[in-house]
C-alpha cells in the first residue's frame, strides 16, 4: 500500500522531473525558448519580490528595533536612554568602521539616567538550553555588579516545563531584585541567603541553570573590556575613564 | 473521464480528497505547526494565499510554459509567492512569523501545491483552477485546525490561548511536543478509517439484505 | 558565525533534534519508503549526499550572493536544490545504473523532501559557518537515516503481527513514529 501511495505522489514528480530541462540533449521546443521562458519568468518574479520587499522592509525593521528597545528598557529600569556600543578591535565604540556590517560585531547597550550618568549595561547572549538555544538579554549596574533585570528573547524550551524560564514570574523576578554577579544557582530553599544566589526551577533545572550560565558566561566574556572602563560619553565620543 | 462541474472542483478538496487526511500531502507543516490553533491558522492562511495565487498564475500562463520546463516554472511561481507571503507575514504578523519560523519557506516544497498545478491548473481555466485551489486550501485549513485544536486543547488546556478547563486541569504536554503531532494525526486517521469501515459494513449489510429479500 | 561547537551541532542533529522525529522534516520518504530496511538505508545515504551538497551550496549562496538580496533566498535555494538533484540523478545513472534502478523514483522525490530545503534554511537562520554547516548536514542526514532504518525495521516486524484493518497503512506508521519520537525525547538535555 505504501508503494501505491508513493506512486500517486511520485507519479507527478517522477514523470515530470525526467522531462525537466537540462541542456542540449533536448528535443521539442527549442532550447532558446525554454531558457527564455524561464528567464522571463525569473525576471518577473524578481521584480515582484523586490517591490514587495521595498514596501515591507521598513515595517519589519521598525518592529525589530522597537522590540529591542522595549527589551533593553525592561532590563534597565530607571534608564532614560541608551547607546549601542560595538566591540571593534577590543574597544567599545559607538561608530562602526566604514562599510562594516552591523551584525558582525558584538555589542552591548549602555544606559544613561536623566542625569546623564551611566546607569546600567545590557548584554544579550544565546547558548544551548535544554531543547535548543536560549537567547536572553540582561541588565546590570557596572559599578555595583548587581543585576537589574533579565528577559528571555527567544526560547524553544519544552512547553509546560522549560518554558517556565519566562512564564514563572517568581523566577524571572529574581533577576530584577539585584542579585550580585556572578550568579550561583541553588535549589529553591537550599540557599544560604548569599547575595549572588538565584533559585532554580524545580522540574526545569536544566533550562533555569542554562539561563544562569548564559548570564555568567556573558560576564566572563565581557569582563576584560568592561574592566577597562565604561565609556561615559554620548554618541560619537568614547571617553574611557574610571568611574566617579 | 467525465468533466467535473465547477462546484465539484471547489468541494472535492475540502473533504473527499482532502490533501492532508486523504492524499497524505503536506505532512511536514501539518505536523510541525499544529501545536496551537493560532499557528495552524497562520500557516493555513499563508498556504491558502500561495496556492490560490500560484494556481491562478499557472493557469493564466499555461500557454506560454513549454512542457519540458513546466515543473521548474511551477516551482518558480510557488517560490515567488512563498517569498511574498514570508515578507508580508513578517511585516504584519511578526509574532506568528517567528513561531512558524522556517516552515513558511517550506511551503515551497509542500507537494500539495505542486501537485495541484501539475494535475489541474495546467489544464484548466483560470476560474476553475482558482476554485480547485480554494477547495484544496480550505481542506488543508480544516485538517490543520482539527489537529491544532486537538493538540492545543489536550496539550495546554486552552483554545486560541483562552483557557478552557480551569486551573486544576493537568495538560497532556506530550501533545504539543513532536511526538504528539505524529500521534494526533495517527489517531485522526484511525478514527476516519474506523468510520469508513463502519459505513462500508453497513452498506454491505444493506446490499446483502436487499439481495436476499 | 554561530558559537555552537561542532560536536554539539552534530550530536544535536542526529539525536537530540532529529530531523524527522523532532523537526518533522523528511516525512514524505519516511512515510512511503520505509517498509524495508535495505531501501531505507539507501534512501538515507542518498539524502546524506544531497544534504552535504546542499549545505555547501547554501553556504556559497549566503556568503557571496545573497548578502545583497536576502529576499531572493527561497527562490535561489530551491532552484539550486532542484538542479543539484537533477545532476546527482544524471551522475548516478551514468556511473552506477544498478543503483539508479534500485533508487528508482525515490531520487527525484528528494527535491520535494522538506529536509533538504529545511537544512538550507536552518543553516542560514542559525548563522553556521562552512564547517559547521557541513557537520550539520552530515548529522542531519545520519539522523534521517537512523529514523528511516528504525521505522523500516519496526515495520518489517509488524508485518507479521495481527494489526486491525483500520490501522494498517499510514495510521500505523504515524503511531510508530510518535512512539519513536517519544523515545528520542530521552536524548534531550544531553548537551
Amino acid at each position: 500500500m505504501s508503494d501505491q501511495d508513493i506512486n500517486t505522489n511520485a507519479g507527478n514528480d517522477a514523470a515530470t522531473v525526467d522531462t525537466a530541462p537540462q541542456g542540449p540533449e533536448h528535443e521539442g521546443a527549442s532550447t532558446f525558448r525554454l531558457v527564455a521562458t524561464l528567464a522571463v519568468a525569473g525576471a518577473l518574479a524578481g521584480l515582484l519580490i523586490v517591490l514587495v520587499n521595498l514596501h515591507t522592509r521598513p515595517i519589519i525593521e521598525k518592529y525589530q528595533a522597537e522590540q529591542l528597545q522595549k527589551a533593553v528598557y525592561e532590563v534597565l529600569p530607571g534608564v532614560e536612554r541608551y547607546d549601542t556600543y560595538y566591540l571593534v578591535d577590543g574597544n567599545l565604540t559607538v561608530a562602526l568602521p566604514p562599510n562594516a556590517k552591523e551584525k558582525d560585531y558584538k555589542r552591548l547597550y549602555i544606559g544613561h539616567g536623566s542625569d546623564g550618568k551611566v546607569r546600567g549595561v545590557a548584554i544579550s547572549k544565546g547558548e544551548s538550553g535544554f531543547q535548543d538555544v536560549i537567547l536572553l538579554i540582561f541588565g546590570f549596574d557596572p559599578q555595583t555588579g548587581r543585576m537589574s533585570g533579565m528577559k528571555v528573547l527567544d526560547s524553544k524550551e519544552t512547553p509546560g516545563l522549560g518554558d517556565k524560564i519566562y512564564k514563572d514570574k517568581a523566577f524571572v523576578q529574581q533577576f530584577f531584585d539585584g542579585p550580585k554577579l556572578p550568579l550561583v544557582g541553588v535549589k529553591a530553599g537550599a540557599g544560604k541567603g548569599l547575595p549572588n544566589e538565584v533559585d532554580t526551577i524545580t522540574g526545569a533545572t536544566i533550562s533555569s541553570r542554562a539561563v544562569i550560565r548564559i548570564i555568567n558566561d556573558a560576564m566572563t566574556e565581557w569582563k576584560p573590556v568592561l574592566d577597562r572602563g565604561i565609556p561615559r560619553g554620548t554618541a560619537g565620543s568614547a571617553d574611557e575613564g574610571a568611574q566617579p | 473521464m467525465r468533466k467535473t462541474t465547477r462546484s465539484e472542483d471547489l468541494v472535492r478538496g475540502i473533504w473527499k480528497e482532502n490533501p492532508v487526511l486523504v492524499q497524505m500531502l503536506g505532512l511536514c507543516p501539518a505536523l510541525a505547526v499544529t501545536n496551537s490553533v493560532k499557528n495552524a491558522l497562520a500557516m493555513s492562511a499563508a498556504t491558502f494565499f500561495v496556492i490560490c495565487c500560484s494556481s491562478v498564475l499557472v493557469s493564466s500562463c499555461k500557454r506560454f510554459i513549454p512542457n519540458e520546463v513546466r515543473i521548474s516554472a511551477y516551482i518558480l511561481v510557488i517560490a515567488t509567492f512563498v517569498t511574498l507571503a514570508d515578507m508580508l507575514l513578517q511585516a504584519y504578523a511578526p509574532v506568528q512569523h517567528k513561531e512558524l519560523g522556517a516552515f513558511i519557506a517550506l511551503i515551497v516544497v509542500n507537494c500539495m501545491i505542486l501537485g495541484r498545478q501539475e494535475a489541474f491548473s495546467a489544464k484548466n481555466t483560470v476560474f476553475r483552477s482558482l476554485l480547485d485551489a480554494m477547495g484544496t486550501g480550505v481542506g488543508f485549513t480544516i485538517a490543520l485546525v482539527m489537529m491544532g485544536g486537538f493538540r492545543e486543547i489536550l496539550g495546554t488546556g486552552s483554545f486560541l490561548d483562552h483557557p478552557l478547563f480551569g486551573p486544576h486541569f493537568e495538560p497532556w504536554v506530550i501533545f504539543v511536543l513532536p511526538a504528539g503531532g505524529f500521534l494526533t494525526l495517527g489517531f485522526i486517521l484511525l478514527a476516519m478509517g474506523y468510520i469508513e469501515q463502519r459505513r462500508r459494513d453497513r452498506a454491505d449489510k444493506t446490499a446483502e439484505a436487499e439481495a436476499s429479500s | 558565525m554561530s558559537e555552537q561547537s561542532l560536536f554539539s551541532i552534530f550530536f544535536s542533529a542526529v539525536v537530540v533534534n532529529n530531523f524527522t522525529l523532532a523537526l518533522f522534516l523528511g516525512l514524505c520518504p519516511f512515510m512511503g519508503v520505509s517498509a524495508r530496511v535495505e531501501t531505507a538505508l539507501r534512501m538515507g545515504l542518498a539524502n546524506i549526499f544531497v544534504l552535504t551538497l546542499t549545505s555547501i551550496s547554501a553556504w556559497i549562496l549566503n556568503t557571496f550572493i545573497l548578502q545583497t538580496a536576502p529576499y531572493l533566498r527561497i527562490i535561489s535555494f530551491i532552484i539550486v536544490i532542484a538542479s543539484l538533484v537533477q545532476i546527482v540523478e544524471m551522475t548516478i545513472k551514468k556511473f552506477s545504473p544498478t543503483l539508479f534502478r534500485q533508487l528508482g523514483i525515490y531520487l527525484p522525490l528528494i527535491t520535494t523532501n522538506c529536509a533538504i530545503l529545511g537544512l538550507a534554511i536552518f543553516q542560514t537562520n542559525r548563522g553556521y559557518g562552512f564547517l559547521q554547516g557541513l557537520t550539520f548536514a552530515v548529522g542531519a542526514g545520519l539522523g534521517l537515516t537512523l529514523a528511516l532504518v528504525l521505522m523500516a525495521s519496526i515495520r518489517e516486524s509488524v508485518e507479521f503481527s495481527d494489526v486491525p484493518e483500520v490501522a494498517k497503512g499510514t495510521g500505523l506508521v504515524l503511531i510508530i513514529a510518535g512512539t519513536l519520537s517519544m523515545a528520542f525525547m530521552g536524548f534531550a538535555g544531553l548537551l
